[in-house]
């Protein structure tokens, strides 16, 4: 169960519309290593992670939501009052037939959102591992969207969760040190 | 020296339908415990022995399944 704040983790300003820049930035809404696709990950794997582990997946899963939000709300405030020209402009005509302004889970180039992106192999190793990855493929994605951008507003925000992406790999790399520690020792015969 | 095989009590429901399995177990193999092959560990005796492992080295070699797992209803 889940309590809500009625504001963003932090602030989101945009200085001018521009629905290019959202249709690279909807990567990170529906793409492989967006944000959706963190949180349905880490929220999932956590019931069979062993217990030491599991508020590792159940917090930063809780925070790749609030990730979510935050890029709702940049791609929202940059297509929000483009005309259906400017939308067409900006490649995104495609996405303008289908849906108009909403938001829709797909990636920069349109695929729509798929389970497939991730996985849960039950082995908590694998599991984190993959997170691990994740995280540096999102800290990725992040860097080439700031290098694409020239909103320093936006940019601000796009910086936080960057660093986000570090906390939360370092995170899973010290999950990964508490399943090698050697507690008991106890062998099973 | 690491072990390969971890064990670990989950919490058991009073309210859990199934007969709990008390003791779950994960493997740690070893590589994740070296972070870069040092030079000239040890090789196995024979080219043979080191074919059916699947490694020249007895240190990268992973046991499965768990050779100590009791082979009861606890995994």
């Amino acid at each position: 169960m889940w309590y809500y704040e009625k504001k963003l983790q932090y602030p989101v300003k945009v200085s001018e519309c521009n629905p290019r820049l959202a249709k690279f930035l909807i990567e990170q809404y529906g793409g492989a290593d967006g944000e959706l696709a963190a949180a349905l990950r880490y929220l999932n794997q956590r019931y069979s992670i062993p217990d030491k582990v599991i508020a590792v997946l159940n917090d930063i899963g809780t925070e790749e939501l609030a990730h979510l939000e935050m890029i709702a709300t940049m791609v929202y405030k940059l297509t929000k009052d483009a005309s259906a020209e400017q939308m067409k402009e900006a490649g995104l005509g495609a996405h303008y037939a289908d849906h108009d302004k909403a938001l829709f889970f797909h990636n920069a180039a349109g695929a729509p959102f798929t389970a497939t992106y991730f996985q849960a192999k039950g082995d908590p190793i694998t599991d984190l591992y993959e997170d691990i990855a994740a995280e540096e493929k999102a800290r990725a994605t992040y860097q080439w969207i700031i290098n694409m951008s020239d909103d320093p507003d936006l940019n601000d925000g796009l910086k936080f969760l960057r660093e986000r992406e570090i906390v939360h790999s370092m995170r899973f790399r010290e999950a990964v040190e508490i399943l090698k520690e050697e507690r008991d020792k106890k062998v099973y015969f | 020296m690491f072990t390969q095989y971890k064990y670990w009590k989950p919490y058991i429901s009073p309210l859990d339908p199934c007969p709990p399995m008390r003791v779950k177990s994960y493997n740690t193999p070893p590589q994740v415990y070296i972070t870069f092959q040092p030079k000239g560990l040890d090789q196995y005796g024979t080219a043979r022995e080191a074919l059916y492992c699947g490694t020249l080295w007895p240190a990268l070699f992973s046991p499965y399944p768990d050779p100590h797992k009791r082979g009861d209803q606890d995994e």
